[in-house]
């Protein structure tokens, strides 16, 4: 059931032209030039590119595109050679990780990061911002972080319900599979209360009956106003859910567009299958969701 | 000689000068390699830092207006040990963490060497001296020769230092207790398990990572005050890298990231180390054993004290105080 912000953003982005690097009316996150290459192999070569607020928007590119290589540059994990971005309209070219956290916003991995030996509560507590009681002077004085503690803990529960961790909360991470711990590791990102999260393959390896309530979670997040940009190779679930696509393959930004519109493209169709020439593919948006979900 | 004595020499030795020194320096070690995941192999470095500064100042600097009494001394030698903990820290702690497992074992070996080679520093005799007075001026325990406590006997003032180094790891065990249960020890425990996803919820992992560095340090360095004061002896040579090897086996022994690990390890380690010197001395003394030279029991300890480190990996890797829970999940 589409709500209301879900709506605004389809409506606002029924008016951009389906074209690489196309100006969105209300971007919150806008890249420029942005390049990193690895000796002489260019992983990411984007001119421009702009992330509508409050929609969904899929990256979806064949293995090696340089979608993770992407994420990794714009969250601070990796140094770009060349290029600018910026988000909320202040400029975040190379900022450290932690820092871009704290603006809001917050991605994920795709090799999941669960903090192994600490529990699945304590992964969530981790997630709260602005916590008194990660100050050291302040963290020997409980009485100056018991009560935040508090409140983090409820949100904390809250969030594992929705996640079906609950009963899991007091668990070693570690102990949780592989599914379980990219749910651990969405819930952990969302107790930051961001404005923008970035899911590197957030359903790679979760059940498909999970991954339908995945789906709704990632729609509930952007009900609450959160802004999502996720990297996906299963076709079904990328119509499904985004508001919009951007298609990268080599680097670069090859097309854009609603789903629909994306999956007709001949560029896009050409680039999958010049990534999977030796799978039986015919050229048709149809077969394409077949296959190119892994 | 008999098993009485053997016994008394073990329990002695556990709770005594030593094994107080190798304790705090562990307790130091437990913060930064068990809770926060930072490999300092120069544990050492630190501890010399505390024993030299109140050796240099003490005695070398004797009358000097810079340093008025002992309690000044300590101040500095525990700034010293915060500025040792920057200078290790702010090149290491951006980069892999093996980064710090370097430097800071040769760090360890450096500072021993520029003390050994160093005469105003007291050089390959080190320095020796009245380096406690104020300490040992203000011994509250009555004016008698020996205090004996069953079959333990102290003098005046071991009974004091003693005492004071229980005391002061009661209240660090109490300060680690706090830190380690707080939100702020949460983020060391994310930090060792993965320093990325850390930084990706908004948390300056490279400030933590220092704050670990230098409250670890500072352990050691109490240690090494602790030691110039009981000892009033430095030694140049006393601060060699088995020193920090022994804090690991001992934390290991007892089990990381656990408040109590430390005691526990350092407190099996002395007695086990004792017991069986003192027990083969015994065997040798009495005829029971003619194979070996109480001189080689020295090396002999230290084989048997490592078969059953050995055994204690295999029957319980996870330490004494360790959960086996958790040690499996690195199997996944
Ligand atoms: N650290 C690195 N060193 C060298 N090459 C790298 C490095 N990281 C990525 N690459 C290369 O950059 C390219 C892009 O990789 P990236 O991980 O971004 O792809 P991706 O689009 O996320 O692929 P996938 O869908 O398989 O996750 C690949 O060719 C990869 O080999
Ligand atoms: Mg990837």
């Amino acid at each position: 059931m589409p709500g209301e912000l879900a709506a605004q953003a389809v409506s606002a982005l029924a008016t951009v032209s389906p074209e690489p690097g196309a100006a969105k009316p209300e971007p919150l996150l806008i890249a420029d030039g942005v390049n990193r290459h690895f000796g002489g192999l260019v992983a990411v070569d984007v001119t421009h590119v702009e992330i509508q607020k409050g929609a969904i928007t899929a990256l979806i590119g064949p293995n090696g595109a340089g979608k993770s290589t992407f994420f990794n540059v714009l969250s601070g994990f990796d140094k770009a050679d060349a290029g600018t971005w910026s988000f909320a309209g202040v400029t975040i070219t190379n900022t450290a990780p932690h820092r871009l956290a704290r603006k809001g916003m917050v991605r994920t991995f795709q090799l999941t990061k669960s903090l192994s030996r600490l529990t699945v509560m304590d992964n969530m507590l981790l997630g709260a911002g602005g916590q008194t009681g990660e100050s050291m002077v302040a963290s020997v004085f409980p009485f100056t972080w018991k009560a935040q503690e508090k409140k983090n803990r409820e949100r904390a529960m809250v969030l594992l319900e929705r996640f079906n961790l609950a009963a899991k909360a007091q668990d070693f991470a570690g102990s949780l599979s592989g599914g379980q711990r990219k749910l651990l590791e969405m819930a952990r990102a969302l107790m930051l209360q961001p404005e923008l999260v970035m899911l590197d393959e957030p359903m790679a390896g979760v059940n498909p009956a999970l991954k339908q309530s995945l789906l709704d979670h990632i729609r509930d997040i952007r009900e609450e106003g959160t802004t999502v940009v996720f990297v996906e190779h299963d076709m079904d679930m990328v119509r499904d859910v985004s508001d919009w696509v951007i298609v990268m393959a080599q680097g670069k930004i090859i097309a854009e567009g609603t789903p629909d519109t994306v999956m007709r493209d001949q560029r896009v169709i050409d680039a999958y299958l010049g990534a999977h020439h030796d799978q039986q593919l015919t050229a048709s948006g149809d077969s394409l969701t077949e296959g190119t979900s892994s | 000689m008999d098993m009485g004595f053997v016994l008394t020499q073990a329990i002695s030795q556990a709770i005594g000068v030593t094994a107080i020194i190798y304790l705090l320096a562990t307790m130091g070690l437990n913060i930064q390699f068990g809770y926060t995941g930072l490999l300092n192999f120069g544990q050492i470095a630190f501890v010399a830092v505390g024993s030299y500064a109140i050796g240099v100042f003490m005695v070398q600097w004797q009358g000097s207006a810079f340093v008025p009494n002992l309690w000044v001394a300590i101040i500095y030698a525990l700034l010293l040990s915060v500025v040792l903990a920057l200078i290790l820290g702010v090149p290491t702690l951006r980069l892999r963490a093996d980064y710090l497992a370097i430097v800071t074992i040769a760090a360890g070996e450096i500072i021993r060497l520029v003390f050994k080679s160093t005469d105003a520093l007291g050089g390959a005799q080190g320095i020796n001296g009245k380096m406690g007075e104020e300490f040992y001026a203000i011994n509250p325990f009555p004016q008698q020769d020996r205090f004996d406590f069953g079959p333990l006997s102290y003098t005046r003032n071991d009974v004091w230092v003693v005492t004071v180094g229980w005391v002061v790891i009661a209240l660090l065990l109490l300060l680690t207790w706090a830190l380690m249960r707080s939100p702020w020890g949460r983020v060391l425990k994310g930090i060792r398990e993965d320093e990325d996803a850390v930084r990706s919820l908004g948390k300056s992992t490279y400030l933590r990572k220092m704050q670990a560095l230098i409250l670890g340090g500072i352990f050691g360095t109490i240690g090494g005050i602790f030691w110039a004061v009981a000892k009033q002896s430095v030694q140049p040579d006393s601060f060699v890298p088995a020193f920090t090897f022994f804090c690991y086996t001992i934390l290991i022994l007892g089990g990381a990231a656990r408040v109590m690990g430390p005691v526990i390890g350092a407190l099996i380690f002395w007695f086990l180390l004792v017991f069986i010197e003192q027990f083969l001395l015994l065997l040798i003394d009495n005829g029971t054993i003619t194979f070996l030279e109480p001189t080689q029991v020295g090396p002999i300890r230290f084989i048997l004290v490592g078969v059953g480190l050995m055994l204690l990996m295999i029957f319980r890797p996870q330490g004494i105080l360790g959960d086996k829970k958790e040690l499996a999940l690195d199997a996944r």
